[in-house]
């Protein structure tokens, strides 16, 4: 958004974008020149300045068509939902179509465009008009054949216009080495527009681009813009600065064991993804498990499919085990399906653009992107694609990119060149071993997170999508049945060494029953040692206690007996 | 005569009046410009010379019914329209070159 300038008033033009890049609208009371080759959509641009005058700033207007016939108009522009009928009868708008044919007309002399003076200031006067449209004021230089008079009355008619303070748009088709073919660039000189239309490889791409605005800053790139149902929208495309907000918030991948991969957390919220890899390795299951996961969070999801139908992605999204049906159904996924062919690189982005303003999806989904580079080159792809992240950080949506590499070398580059831009890029590849093919992954990287550096094969079954981790034998890395072949071989390994373990275990059990045995023997015989020593202790102990006894009784005796038995000893 | 009210039919030849004038021209002025005041001066003295009493001629001042130059598809002023005889042709300018408006009004080719 460019800053407006306060000193020169504005006209807001109602028209998406353009306000933007000119920073508030056209200069108001004053002309501004829309030039462009024959269908570049002058008229329609000019037409709908004077429809949202009339509807959204209540600003009347006056269309003067010189090309055009009122009721044409009308139908040409229904299409658009303008009713110019009923805007004409509620006096918001005025038609009026200048016929002019050379031949039924004869010039006789000197003339003046009095007529056409009356005639607009009439028009403007009976509805009070703010705006006016000329469109295409060139045509009286067919219709008239002098040239002086015309020029002067075209600077005189310019100059009342700004006198009569109505913001104008006057169109004028491109000429050879000049912008219009009669040079109004020289009367108008405020602000003028070139609106261009360019078909590069049979693809067409509208431009739009200011040449001067004076007074004012504006943006001086060309800006694409979409002419469709709903009017016109010119994108401001490049964000320049890279100062959006960021979220350390994480979404799930929808793949648990992938997960597991990012910190067991998944991607960050608004972040971008890139899952890029040859055909058929799974890059669309990749995506639609994202889809499903963000819609199982109850966020909404847009699709955009430039490959395949949303049937067909829903058909066989389901034979692995998700339904996408139901989330369309209920509203929180929307696909966006078209052949990247029908419409130039920047026409792509503006409907991402208001498809993403209008339903405001928590992530979208761009499968694939190599598709683009079928309508565009890939510089302009790359640059498409960093105004899409760019948008799309803005907004914090987290957007998942797949990419066909058509290569089956790992190269530090996707074929778009986005792998730099991007945060996160998961690599999905075929390895070729033992007579069938199995897919890899990896991440090739992730900001701002610890990620696993290992290569997991990525199965697909009826269950769903799983990372398992890959098998390191003896001839490298083994995946699918080799790796099933070696998880075999290892469980059986298991067995038998648990078989062998508790074997052991058991000896050495019984060896520990033999010891406690001997132990118990031992201290027995050891007891019985004791026993004994201590029975024949206890006998001397006892026989010379009892010698003492009978000593003592031997002593008393004699000193009886020597009074009563003497000699009985 | 540089003005005339609108819907004022100036007759010129009164002997004609009764199958009606071959010619019926109107003539789109702006006010008392220039270029008005010199175109009805031309075109009478052209008419009053080729097509004496044979024309009905209705001289209008846009400004004065602005809304007629719409449904006139007006945009050069002075404006000739030659209603009858058919094919209706425009003539613009102020009438000076007299050869253009002769063949305008269909008296030569």
């Amino acid at each position: 958004m460019i800053t407006s300038n306060k000193s020169l008033p504005k006209t807001e033009t109602g028209i998406t974008g353009l306000d933007e890049i000119t920073g508030g609208g056209l200069p108001a009371g004053r002309p501004t020149l829309f030039c462009g080759a024959a269908g570049s959509g002058k008229t329609l641009f000019s037409l709908e300045f004077i429809v949202k005058g009339a509807t959204e700033f209540n600003e009347p207007g006056v269309f003067m068509a010189f090309e055009e016939k009122a009721e044409e108009l009308s139908v040409n522009v229904a299409s658009l939902g303008f009713d110019l009928d009923e805007l004409q009868r509620k006096k918001l708008i005025k038609l009026d179509h200048v016929h002019i044919e050379r031949s039924e007309i004869e010039e006789t002399g000197e003339y003046d465009l009095d007529g056409l003076f009356i005639r607009l200031g009439y028009a403007i006067d009976s509805i009070r008009a703010k705006r006016v449209v000329l469109d295409t004021i060139e045509n009286l230089f067919s219709g008239l054949t002098n040239q002086s008079i015309l020029r002067a009355e075209l600077r005189r008619l310019f100059q009342w216009l700004k006198d009569k303070g109505v913001t104008a748009i006057i169109t004028g088709e491109k000429g050879e080495g000049s912008l219009t073919r009669q040079g109004l660039e020289e009367y108008v000189s405020d602000c003028v527009i070139l609106l261009d239309h360019r078909v590069t490889n049979q693809i067409s791409t509208r431009l739009l681009r200011i040449i001067k605005y004076r007074g004012s800053v504006h943006g001086t790139n060309e800006y694409p813009f979409l002419i469709d149902d709903e009017g016109i929208s010119v994108l401001p495309i490049t964000s320049l600065r890279l100062e959006h907000g960021v979220s350390s918030e994480r979404v799930s991948s929808g793949v648990p064991t992938l997960d597991k991969m990012l910190e067991g957390k998944g991607f960050y919220k608004g972040s971008s993804i890139l899952v890029s890899g040859t055909a058929g390795t799974g890059k669309t299951s990749l995506a639609a498990y994202f889809a499903h996961e963000t819609c199982l969070r109850k966020d909404r999801c847009l699709y955009f499919a430039f490959e395949e139908s949303p049937q067909q992605i829903i058909r066989n999204m389901r034979s692995i085990g998700i339904n996408l049906q139901e989330h369309v159904d209920n509203g929180y996924l929307e696909f966006n399906a078209s052949r990247p062919t029908l419409n130039g690189l920047e026409m792509h982005l503006l409907t991402i653009h208001k498809m993403v303003k209008k339903f405001k999806p928590s992530a979208i989904i761009l499968d694939p992107i190599t598709n683009l580079i079928t309508v565009g080159s890939v510089s302009e792809v790359k640059g498409m694609l960093i105004r899409l992240i760019d948008f799309l950080q803005a907004e914090q949506i987290t957007v998942m990119f797949t990419a066909l590499t058509l290569t089956t070398i790992v190269t530090e580059q996707t074929d778009e060149g986005v792998s730099s831009l991007v945060d996160a890029w998961l690599l999905v590849r075929d390895l070729e071993f033992n007579g069938e093919r199995n897919r890899g992954m990896y991440i090739m990287k992730s900001r701002g997170m610890r990620h696993s550096n290992q290569v997991r094969e990525f199965v697909i079954s009826d269950e769903g999508l799983s990372l398992v981790d890959v098998y390191l034998g003896p001839d490298g890395v083994l995946t699918g049945s080799a790796r099933e072949a070696q998880q075999l071989m290892e469980e059986t390994g298991a067995v038998l060494r648990t078989h062998a373990v508790t074997r052991k275990d058991r000896e050495i059990e019984r060896k520990r029953m033999v010891l406690q045995a001997k132990i118990e023997s031992l201290k027995e015989e050891f007891e019985s040692v004791t026993d004994e020593l201590n029975k024949s202790y206890v006998e001397e102990e006892l026989r010379k206690e009892i010698m003492e006894k009978n000593r003592e009784q031997i002593t008393q005796k004699r000193h009886h007996g020597d009074i009563n038995e003497p000699g009985s000893e | 005569m540089s003005k005339e009210d609108p819907g004022f039919f100036e007759s010129a030849g009164e002997e004609e009046m009764n199958r009606g004038p071959e010619y019926v021209l109107r003539l789109f002025v702006t006010g008392a410009s220039s270029n008005s005041v010199r175109a009805i001066s031309n075109l009478k003295q052209i008419c009053e010379k080729h097509i004496k009493g044979n024309y009905l001629l209705e001289i209008i001042d846009v400004y004065q019914q602005k809304a007629l130059a719409e449904t006139e598809q007006i945009i050069a002023l002075p404006l000739l329209i030659k209603t009858l005889p058919l094919p209706e042709r425009r003539l613009i300018g102020d009438m000076s070159d007299e050869q253009k408006v002769l063949r305008g009004l269909g008296l030569i080719f």
